[in-house]
């Protein structure tokens, strides 16, 4: 649907060049959810530009349902751009116009027949849930409110992509989840593909399929949600990932590593049904080692469960192996080099 | 003072009708002209709608060149050009070159800065809906800014009568010319104090108009 090739941007700020972004490719399948995460300036924004070529690259490809839009001229890219939706964290809205003019005056713009625009913006206001809201002004309407009216107009014309631009980013937590719910339900309902960015993991957890990390204008990982939560590679992942379950290695733990010979602290992670298997009693009953569950949380991606376990085990050498080998097979993810930092090496070092 | 109203009523009048007559012309005239070069000193600009560093440059300068000079010199300094367009330097028609020329650019200024009170953000939302440059300027842009742009042509409008008044001083008729002529030629102070009432009122009521306009334009509630 979206293929992002090679892409690079350079900005030209006075004499100084600022890379947003380096070298990125994306693909973003039909009908998924894909979300893109990073840090402020990290590049997100940028990238979400190019899918409608709201900003050019300096180099590389945007193909969008397999049409390089770089070759397009101003009129063929117009059209395309009809066909994608694009909300914004700061709405905006026509502040001059009510709630109905909002979301009509695009398909005036396409000479849409009165008729249909009518039935058309009606059908989107109660889609997004605000049919009694019709003749308010933005000016009067809460910040959830605002966002549904950005996107009843994003949808007007049919669109087959939606881009978010940090579209919670203004909200409080409850109207974050009601609008997010409110994209899950347009994705199933409108088979609509959706490319949102965001700086919260909370967001991507609850929406997306597939989730691209960004730091200083690079992908550094990408993959399944469900894999990139349960086995996070970089740092700047986790650090992300710790605002959900904090799976830091504590002091206490690293005494209790020290202290019982042959031991290690595995990072277990374990998903949808399987979440409830006591792979646990298992382990320490057939190959009886000692396990000590040292920090447990359960993370729902989009209402499927994930499990995260830190557990210290210890016993013998040869059991160990056999335990963790088990382990690798019952569970999705085991994470036996969980990485140490100075601060921990000088304690185990006592 | 009551004994010379049959004598001063047509007086007023007549002037008042030539005032409203110069102001209404080329307001209208610098009104066509100045809201075009507004909307091009603003979407001329790097990162607007249609970026082009010449355009912009040329015709900031050539405002700022003329908004530079106060009316009664610039109607002095470009007779020639008066006259090769309307054939005269004299007269309500030799004066209303001058105050389209004086008035166009102060009003391409005062809506360049209505519109950049326009929110860039929303110029993106419907780029990236595939609305055309054309549609945004007019359909987004100028609408979104319709209340800003009125009371601008209300200070525009003020100004010209101001402008109008001065040009008086080449016999283009108005109230600017019976003050000179009467108030300050003969020292016939009725006719002075009248038009200054006059004046005053004429700018009230505008202002007034403008303000309630611009308020009802404005209506987001
Ligand atoms: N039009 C521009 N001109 C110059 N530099 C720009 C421009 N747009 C973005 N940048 C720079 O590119 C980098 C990436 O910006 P971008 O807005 O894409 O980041 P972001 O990840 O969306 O951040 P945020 O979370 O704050 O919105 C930043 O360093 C920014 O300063
Ligand atoms: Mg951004």
């Amino acid at each position: 649907m979206i293929e992002l090739k090679n892409i690079n941007k350079t900005f030209n700020v006075g004499k100084t060049k600022v890379e947003a972004l380096k070298n990125i490719n994306l693909n973003v399948s039909e009908g998924e959810i894909f979300g893109v995460i990073g840090f402020s300036g990290a590049g997100k924004s940028t990238l979400l530009r190019m899918i409608n070529l709201l900003e050019k690259p300096t180099s590389g490809e945007v193909n969008v349902k397999g049409k390089n839009l770089l070759t397009l001229n101003e009129r063929e890219l117009r059209n395309v751009r009809k066909k994608i939706g694009i909300i914004f964290q700061q709405f905006n809205l026509l502040a001059s116009r009510n709630v109905f003019d909002n979301v009509a005056e695009i398909l005036r713009m396409n000479h849409v027949p009165k008729k249909e625009i009518g039935q058309k913006v009606e059908e989107l206001l109660l889609l997004v849930g605000l049919e009694d809201k019709a003749n308010q002004y933005p000016a009067n309407l809460s910040g959830g409110q605002k966002q549904r009216v950005g996107i009843a107009r994003a949808l007007a014309m049919d669109p087959e992509i939606l881009l978010c631009d940090e579209a919670t980013s203004a909200l409080d937590p409850q109207t974050t989840d009601s609008i997010l719910e409110l994209l899950l339900d347009i994705n199933k309902k409108l088979g609509l593909t959706i490319v949102l960015i965001t700086h919260e993991m909370d967001v991507i957890k609850k929406t997306c399929d597939r989730v691209a990390v960004m730091e200083n204008g690079e992908v550094i990982e990408q993959g399944t949600v469900i894999d990139v939560f349960s086995n996070p590679l970089e740092a700047t992942t986790k650090s992300f990932l710790r605002n959900l379950y904090d799976d830091t290695i504590t002091e206490d733990m690293l005494v209790k590593l020290r202290e019982s010979g042959h031991s290690y602290i595995l990072r277990l992670a374990f998903r949808g049904e399987s979440a409830l298997d006591p792979v646990l009693n298992v382990i320490s009953s057939r190959y009886s080692v000692i396990t000590n569950i040292v920090h447990g949380s359960i993370t729902y991606l989009k209402g499927t469960p994930l499990g995260i376990l830190l557990v210290h085990i210890s016993g013998d050498e040869a059991n160990l192996k056999q335990a963790i080998s088990y382990l690798k097979d019952a569970v999705y993810h085991v994470d036996v080099s969980l990485e140490l930092d100075e601060r921990h090496k000088e304690v185990l070092a006592q | 003072m009551m004994e010379r109203f049959d004598e001063l009523l047509p007086l007023f009048s007549i002037s008042l009708y030539e005032t409203i007559l110069m102001v209404a012309i080329s307001l209208v005239i610098a009104t066509i002209i100045g809201v075009p070069l507004g909307v091009l000193l603003v979407i001329t600009r790097a990162d607007h709608l249609a970026p082009n560093r010449w355009v912009f440059q040329l015709l900031n300068t050539v405002v700022n060149i003329i908004r530079s000079l106060p009316f009664i010199i610039l109607m002095l300094a470009i007779i020639p050009f008066t006259e090769l367009i309307v054939g005269t330097s004299i007269g309500i028609r030799g004066a209303i070159v001058p105050l389209i020329v004086y008035i166009a650019p102060f009003i391409a200024r005062l809506v360049e800065t209505a519109l950049l009170e326009v929110d860039y953000g929303i110029i993106e939302a419907y780029r990236g809906m595939g609305a055309s440059r054309g549609q945004i300027v007019t359909r987004i842009i100028l609408r979104e800014a319709r209340s800003g742009i009125l009371l601008c042509m209300t200070i525009a409008l003020i100004g010209l009568i101001g402008a109008t008044a001065m040009a008086g001083v080449i016999g283009a008729g108005g109230l600017g010319d019976l003050a000179l002529r009467y108030g300050y030629q003969q020292w016939d102070l009725p006719v002075m104090f009248g038009t200054v009432i006059i004046l005053i009122v004429l700018v009230q009521i505008i202002q007034s108009l403008g303000n309630y306009g611009a308020k009802k334009l404005k209506k987001t509630a």
